[in-house]
């Protein structure tokens, strides 16, 4: 299998806090090599202690981190990304304020040096219900959040609990699949957002995060056929954020599982791996006990 | 003291209220001493009388206040549209009417070209006239299967390809999910490519590289002969990205002794942060001259009707298709409107949608009030769904409209039928509303999405005729003159030239469009068939037949 660059589409709406989370992956990057799309440097995105270099068309950033504008034209930007040596190990792409995610995802899957790793949709805790009755925003506010495969909830600090827990459960009414993640000043882990890194199958969280979170492996896994697993992971409501991990299938092959929440993607693995799989959810809702026995079951 | 040159005609149509009309024309320096009887203009002194115009008739040179240039460029590649349209070296290419027509057509220009690995591009394609025929890549595959063949639609959005080129693409695989790809029955993309996310991967292998907007010389200069071709002398390109490179290009092509036209590029909104494009613009303003005048903004704030990515009001579409997008967040607008009134730019926004039309209104009214300007000219473009109390609250707060009168010739059936129904597809492009309110009113083409051609769009506006032949909007007709008016001094209005341009009057420049018959006297019908002779501009004089 030809290594892919993960792709993690970043939406919501103008002042959702989109630049805070960006700031946030680049800071604690820690060998990651992310290469940041943005549609346009308007108020430059990045905060300027981390900017090593910057010329008209790309920004160098502490780390072996970057950061390109693509104007009008994604597809060609992305094309140019694939052609880098080193290439970046992730691609964050913020999309526009009033750009759906989903397509801008749907784009990147066309792309054989990409595969979409997760549509990420920010919600300004204190201001999407306003923004979802607003009678020019209302359809896009509500088809981004529908376009979600996670939902950050951010500036929780400036509303009340309650308040936040009726944003959930107001969001959950119109994407009902997407874990919603709750944060102030964009903090959440990174595994969280870009998924888990391709190098390291051990609990790792990095980065401050609001909200408790729990990584865990399992392994001991038996062969199996790693698309109903991933397919029953992914969908069993178990918490499940982000996986990742190795499978042998019954023939003895490898595979290499990712999950972002109910979605899963399966390959053939050009070597053998010890079967092991990272589970990271929010500790409140990971279900350690029943992806055990689901694993387990697996066959 | 330079010499003056009168010119007779067999009538002038002057634009000029309190002289309407006039024989003969006295020009210096590129500017109009006046315009009279030849008594009149020999007070002026010593003169040369022209008599090359005795038995024509001229007009202002029109003014077309929306095209893009990239209309010159797209003449390189193979035109495939439904209808007649003439080049820019004059040949009449015949409308393509079916698929084997389009076919053989490209088979032909196939043959001609001699480098084996060269794409074959085409472009203006509608198969809404063809029964909206689904066009595939076989289709395609029959002109050729070793050259990759692209066809990009009329509306711009939609390009289909051969096999050829989905395979250098990469995209000849089963199982892509994607809402712009359709899939065929064996799971391979059909070869239709729908929206720009989805065309680019595949645009440079079929011709269409991806500053394909942006003008060339050779582009810019056969834009012109369009322009001459039609007697057009100011024309905007709406928009651009200019970087340097255009504009150096820009500025070089548009200063040639035989370029013949003024050319208004609007810079495009996107790409630099709203404080970053009124600095770019303002800087672009210094370096405008006679004939490129640059120093304007051009905003998008939704898509198209037809795509149905125009963002519309309350019932929404007829067909019950989601709303449209916005292509820009009502913030940035505001901030955008905001730093240019305060600035004192120019901007005209591409409104399609009433929805989209209603916040430019929303969102200038406030903007207004903290940056008072009461001549800020500011502009509806396309404003096809208006309605009459929109027109209405635009004229008060000091806008402008630049009606879209060629769609509704070209795409009016449609949007009776399928986007937006009888009763709004009726009002598309109201220009009797929009006159009745007040408001000052261009129209335009839009070239090259519609042929260029301010006579022709004049006669739209006056017939309001569909392609069907149906007359669809009577109460919205305007008359001859309203329309000749709009072509001239309503455009030369929405671009702050009025006082330079759009009428036969002391003071302006000397720019004629030269026509063979008297557009005031022909049957409105007969108003786009009018011969145009060629152009004067500046004083310049440029005959059809020398292109």
């Amino acid at each position: 299998m030809s290594w892919k660059i993960p792709v993690i589409v970043i939406g919501g709406y103008l002042g959702a806090g989109k630049t805070t989370l960006l700031n946030h992956l680049l800071r604690h990057a820690d060998g990651r090599r992310i290469a940041i799309l943005v549609n346009e440097f308007g108020d430059l995105p990045i905060d300027s202690d981390l900017i090593e270099a910057e010329d008209d068309e790309i920004i160098a950033i502490a780390g072996g981190c970057i950061c390109c504008s693509f104007g009008s034209d994604m597809t060609a930007a992305l094309m140019r990304l694939a052609g880098l040596s080193p290439k970046p190990d992730y691609v964050v792409i913020e999309a526009s304020g009033v750009a759906m995610p989903g397509t801008v995802g749907a784009s990147v899957a066309l792309l054989d040096e990409f595969i979409l790793s997760g549509i990420v949709v920010l919600a300004d805790a204190e201001r999407i219900t306003i923004q979802a009755n607003d009678e020019y925003l209302a359809d896009t506010i509500l088809r981004q959040l529908s376009d979600a495969d996670l939902i950050v909830q951010t500036k929780i600090d400036l509303i009340q609990p309650q308040a936040a827990k009726d944003n959930c459960q107001w969001i959950a009414t119109h994407n009902s699949r997407a874990p919603i993640i709750p944060t102030t000043q964009g903090k959440v882990p990174l595994e969280v957002i870009l998924g888990i890194q391709r190098t390291t199958l051990e609990p790792q969280l990095s980065g401050h995060s609001d909200a408790e979170f729990t990584s865990k492996v399992f392994s001991n896994i038996s062969a199996c056929d790693p698309h109903t697993l991933a397919k029953n992971i992914a969908i069993g409501g178990f918490g499940v954020i982000r996986a990742k991990g190795f499978v042998e299938s019954l023939t003895g092959q490898t595979y290499l599982i990712q999950i972002v929440a109910d979605r899963y993607d399966v390959k053939e693995f050009e070597r053998a791996e010890p079967p092991a799989i990272v589970c990271i959810g929010l500790s409140n809702k990971l279900d350690i006990k029943k992806i055990s026995y689901e694993i387990a079951r697996a066959i | 003291m330079s010499k003056n040159t009168i010119f007779i005609a067999k009538k002038i149509i002057t634009m000029n209220p309190s002289r309407p009309e006039a024989t003969h024309v006295a020009v210096r320096d590129g500017r109009i001493l006046g315009a009279g009887s030849l008594e009149e203009l020999t007070t002026w002194g010593d003169y040369t009388l022209d008599e090359s115009f005795a038995d024509k008739v001229l007009m202002p040179g029109f003014v077309e206040g929306h095209a893009h240039s990239m209309e010159g460029s797209l003449w390189s590649k193979v035109y495939c549209g439904w209808f007649d349209r003439f080049d820019p070296s004059g040949r009449m290419w015949t409308g393509v009417k079916s698929v084997d027509a389009l076919v053989e057509r490209l088979r032909v220009a196939e043959a001609a070209l001699e480098d084996p690995s060269a794409p074959l591009s085409g472009w203006q394609l509608d198969p809404i006239y063809m029964n909206n025929t689904t066009l595939s890549r076989a289709d395609l595959d029959r002109v050729s299967k070793t050259r990759a063949v692209g066809i990009l639609h009329a509306s711009g959005h939609i390009m289909n390809v051969n096999t050829k080129a989905l395979e250098l693409a990469g995209m000849l695989k089963p199982g892509l999910n994607h809402p712009g790809i359709p899939l065929g029955a064996d799971g391979f993309p059909t070869g239709e490519l729908k929206g720009p996310e989805v065309m680019t991967p595949v645009g440079p292998f079929v011709g269409y590289e991806r500053n394909m907007l942006d003008a060339d010389d050779t582009g810019l200069r056969n834009f012109a002969k369009l322009c001459v071709r039609t007697g057009t002398t100011t024309i905007t390109d709406l928009a651009s990205r200019m970087d340097d490179d255009t504009v150096n290009m820009m500025l070089r092509v548009t200063s040639e002794a035989s370029f013949p036209i003024r050319l208004m590029p609007f810079r495009f909104f996107l790409g630099l942060s709203s404080k970053e494009l009124i600095k770019t613009v303002l800087a672009l303003k210094t370096r405008a001259t006679d004939q490129l005048r640059m120093g304007q903004i051009k905003i998008v704030v939704d898509g198209s009707i037809q795509g149905f990515s125009a963002r519309l009001r309350w019932p929404g579409y007829h067909n019950g298709a989601p709303n449209g997008l916005w292509y820009i967040a009502p913030e940035q607008l505001s901030e955008i409107l905001h730093l240019a009134l305060d600035a004192g730019i120019l901007v005209h926004t591409h409104t399609n949608g009433d929805q989209a039309t209603q916040l430019v209104l929303d969102t200038l009214a406030p903007a207004l009030q903290k940056h008072p300007n009461p001549d800020h000219r500011f502009t509806l473009q396309h404003c096809q769904l208006a309605d009459a109390a929109q027109f209405r609250t635009a004229a008060k707060l000091g806008m402008c409209v630049n009606l879209f009168a060629n769609h509704h010739f070209y795409w009016g059936d449609e949007h009776y039928k399928l986007t937006v129904g009888p009763d709004r597809a009726t009002r598309m492009n109201a220009a009797r509303s929009a006159l009745n309110s007040g408001i000052p009113m261009a129209i335009h083409s839009d070239a090259p999405v519609t042929p260029l051609g301010p006579l022709f769009t004049a006669w739209a506006a006056v017939n309001r005729i569909t392609a069907s032949g149906r007359v669809q909007g009577e109460e919205e007709k305007i008359r001859v003159h309203e329309a000749l008016w709009a072509i001239t001094m309503g455009a030369a209005y929405t671009l702050h030239l009025d006082n330079e341009i759009g009428s036969i009057e002391t003071g302006k420049k000397a720019d004629f469009a030269v026509l063979e018959s008297d557009p005031t006297a022909c049957d409105p019908m007969a108003l786009k068939d009018i011969t145009v002779w060629g152009t004067v501009q500046g004083g310049r004089i440029f005959p059809v037949a020398d292109l």
